[in-house]
């Protein structure tokens, strides 16, 4: 044996050292391993600070180590940090391997002495693993400037304008004809009562303008090649049947369209606008699309309105679909979320029971550029509600729903309460399960809201119905509800009826995350590399997440993320270069059969035949490291470095060393 | 060794995107499950050379684990049906072999699947520690094998 390894067993303060016992670990390491190589078997409190790394750099540089094994939490937390301090010390930061003796032993077991001997039976593993380990260097690739922004909503605004003043160059991609997201639905924002479209469109304006910023409204990405810092997208220009050169936002068109067409996206189905339209007035950018499946002239081949008295002739009903592909160096998602479908929920009426409205519904109700112009009216267009029950948690924290709390709608709806009140002077009573209002200026609203004597009722709004028991439910809503707080049945007879309805993942996001190369969680919201120290940044190199499509949050909270996530991919593109795991396959031409069997296995078209020398190659810059065609190779000419045949067949005979060893094994 | 005593050793091949994560976060939540098995990673489970298993029964393991993304959720696209297919395949020869296909487990496991995960592992646990030992007959020997195809398909 000619490498000097070095065992670093963790304590973890208590975290390991609470279950496994990391001295007798340590010895037996120093002792039974001494035959693989070990030279030097320690444990100290906390491996990852700086003198549990000194420790290990002074073991390099004294007693001329050649490998390192530390066994402490999962290599996808401080792989790099052990990584570095080898680097440090002179040695090859490759030469190093992590055994997760935390996640997947100390945290996952009870039984002391069976974590112990699972502890040493894994660190054999990775020293028998270490032996093989080879020096290598990261791939060095170049980073590509521009970055892709997907979703157009506050977050994607906000990330977009980041990268853009710095001065680099952002795609703005998104699905509906106008930036602006749900914010842009809102009329007022919690718990300042800001004009939501006052402070949105400022920005809005800022990303049409801006001379970093390619908008790129009624598109969608449908392709993703490549990886961080050259990646190759490939979006779908939906046809706007409009000419964007020619088109000046005059809004003729929209005025002539003789077709009127409910709108379910932003009116939420309380409004109409015409086959040709912006969804706002303040869109960003001003130039309309034809809704070509309600166009009168492409259902029936007639009309053409729009194009009769546009002055500047922008109307081109011969417009076509446009596939550009372009390339990025980082991709932000800000893709966002949906609205719980409160049908799902047929107890409380939604759709059957007309004075019933959802959340988004009274966003635009109670929106001055909205249907009603602001006024906070019945269905029927007129009636003014005097009493109006606000039902918190629709659809969250609902073991048959979404089991999380949606984060917003407590505050959402004290919002409601307070508009309602404020234009109405209506009685207001809003049904909670618990109030949850932790951020800055939060509580002090409920407060305000207590005292403008809105009535909070604490329980689970069991049914609304239209069925009255007493005179004064005739006519009425009736909202039956167990008054946690006083322990009785209530029923209480409303005119109107909000669902606070919570926020889930888009109904798309499955694709979504398939398509960009990065996971969702049970709920299907994007994960986060680390859900504290790395909460923009995904699995995958170059994608960052920002808003609502990682998980329910407010607004402030969706900037917050927004300009994090910006932060990130301008850190990345200012060091013009990134370095890649040298994870990579590569073929021994002389073994090579040329067989071609690896060719169709890799879905990265990363192998080539040379016909001439009857021989396949790997090529580095598009292989991803996955190894299906080392494993495949039946002439065993591929290896991929990092895990290799050698270092994984030692890590099975080192692991099962143990076993090997115990009274009464026989070898099959 | 009698039944009685007996504790499995389970050698657990894990890709690194989706089941590795999923065992780190039954780490991170606590999730408690049986210390039986070993876990080896990879970087995709299309990395699994059938090599690998038999390496793993030949020195002294008495079941093996193979853990992957969800179809469709593969980091590599698709190469986790490469390990399905083996996984059949493997199996297959295993009752050729005179082994029962039960020493091999496979299972899919989101990032976000711990729980499911530590679940998996408690139950493909108590199932080697039904079968016992490894103990290699010699082909032919061995009864009340399931030999059908329909009786040796995954769950899904």
């Amino acid at each position: 044996m000619t490498e000097r390894i070095g065992v670093y067993v963790c304590h973890c303060g208590t975290n390991i050292a609470g279950v496994v016992n990391v001295a007798e670990v340590s010895e037996w390491a120093g002792k039974e391993l001494a035959q693989n190589g070990v030279v030097i078997s320690r444990d100290y409190k906390f491996m990852c600070s700086s003198l549990g790394q000194e420790l290990i750099q002074k073991d390099i540089q004294e007693m001329g180590l050649t490998r390192v094994v530390v066994a402490a939490c999962s290599p996808h937390l401080h792989e790099a940090t052990f990584r570095t301090a080898c680097k440090n010390a002179g040695l090859n930061p490759y030469l190093c391997e992590l055994v997760s003796i935390r996640e997947q032993d100390s945290w996952v077991h009870t039984d002391k002495e069976a974590a112990t001997y699972k502890a040493k039976a894994i660190i054999s593993g990775g020293v028998a693993r270490v032996a093989h380990h080879e020096s290598l260097e990261p791939l060095r690739v170049p980073i590509h400037p521009d970055t892709l922004v997907v979703g157009g909503g506050i977050a994607g605004i906000q990330a977009a304008l980041e990268i853009a003043d710095a001065g680099f160059h952002v795609y703005l991609v998104e699905r509906e004809p106008s930036i602006g997201g749900h914010m842009a639905q809102f009329d007022k924002t919690f718990p300042t009562l800001d004009c939501s479209a006052c402070i949105l469109t400022p920005k809005m304006v800022q990303v049409g303008n801006h001379p970093n910023i390619t908008l790129l409204t009624w598109s969608e990405v449908t392709k993703v090649e490549g990886y961080v810092g050259s990646f190759a997208v490939t979006i779908n220009k939906k046809a706007r049947f409009v000419n964007t050169d020619l088109c000046t936002g005059c809004g003729i068109c929209w005025e002539k369209c003789p077709k009127k067409v409910l709108d379910e996206v932003f009116e939420a189905g309380l409004g109409n606008r015409k086959a040709v339209y912006t969804p706002f007035p303040q869109a960003v950018p001003k130039y309309p699309v034809i809704d070509a499946p309600n166009c009168t002239f492409f259902i029936k081949g007639t009309c053409k309105a729009c194009e009769k008295f546009c002055p500047p002739g922008a109307i081109d009903f011969n417009q076509k679909d446009e596939q550009i592909t372009i390339p990025v160096g980082n991709i932000i998602l800000a893709t966002g979320y949906d609205l719980f479908d409160v049908k799902r929920i047929p107890q409380y009426g939604y759709g059957r029971l007309e004075n019933v409205f959802t959340s988004l519904e009274f966003e635009r109700l109670s929106n001055a550029a909205g249907p009603t112009s602001g006024n906070i009216v019945l269905r029927d267009g007129k009636t003014v509600p005097k009493t109006v029950a606000i039902v918190h948690c629709v659809g969250s924290r609902d073991q048959n729903y979404n089991p999380y709390c949606s984060a917003i709608c407590c505050m959402q709806s004290l919002k409601f309460a307070h508009l309602v009140h404020e234009r109405t002077g209506a009685e207001v009573y809003n049904f909670y399960i618990d109030i949850r209002t932790p951020s800055k200026g939060y509580e002090e609203f409920y407060n305000r809201l207590l005292e403008e004597g809105t009535n909070f009722v604490r329980g689970k709004v069991a049914e609304v119905s239209n069925v009255a028991r007493v005179p004064a439910e005739e006519g009425k809503l009736v909202i039956q509800v167990e008054d946690t707080l006083i322990g009785r049945q209530r029923r209480i007879p409303v005119d109107m009826v909000i669902l606070s309805a919570g926020l889930q993942s888009r109904q798309d996001s499955k694709e979504v995350a398939k398509l960009f190369g990065i996971s969702c969680s049970a709920d299907n919201w994007f994960i986060e590399r680390h859900p504290k120290l790395d909460p923009v940044a995904t699995m995958t190199d170059g994608i960052y997440i920002a808003g609502c499509v990682q998980g329910p949050k407010d607004i402030p909270a969706s900037v917050v993320q927004g300009a994090a996530a910006a932060a990130r991919v301008l850190g990345k593109i200012q060091q013009k270069e990134i370095s890649l795991e040298p994870v990579r396959a590569s073929i021994n031409e002389e073994q090579c059969s040329g067989c071609r069997i690896c060719n169709d296995l890799c879905p990265f078209n990363a192998i080539l035949f040379h016909e001439d020398k009857v021989v396949s190659e790997v090529n580095p810059a598009l292989c991803q490291g996955c190894g299906t065609c080392v494993a495949a190779c039946p002439a065993g000419a591929i290896s991929g470095t990092g895990f290799s045949n050698d270092q994984i067949l030692s890590q099975i005979t080192g692991v099962l060393l143990l076993r090997v060893n115990e009274p009464g094994f026989v070898q099959q | 060794m009698t039944n009685a005593n007996f504790e499995p050793v389970i050698i657990g091949f894990t890709c690194n995107w989706c089941s590795y994560r999923a065992a780190d976060m039954a780490g991170t939540a606590r999730m408690k499950y049986a210390p039986n098995v070993r876990l080896i990673r990879l970087m995709c489970s299309g990395r699994l050379d059938p090599t690998f298993i038999f390496k793993a029964l030949s020195g002294g393991a008495d079941g093996v684990l193979i853990s992957g993304c969800h179809p469709g959720d593969c980091h590599y696209i698709d190469q986790n049906y490469k390990a399905l297919r083996r996984f059949h395949l493997t199996r297959r020869v295993l009752i050729q072999m005179g082994m029962e296909p039960g020493r091999l487990k496979l299972l899919w496991a989101s990032a976000s699947e711990g729980a499911i995960f530590a679940a998996e592992i408690n139950k493909f646990v108590e199932e080697i520690r039904q079968l016992g030992p490894l103990n290699w007959k010699i082909p032919g020997e061995l009864t009340d094998i399931p030999t059908q195809k329909s009786q040796v398909e995954v769950p899904a």
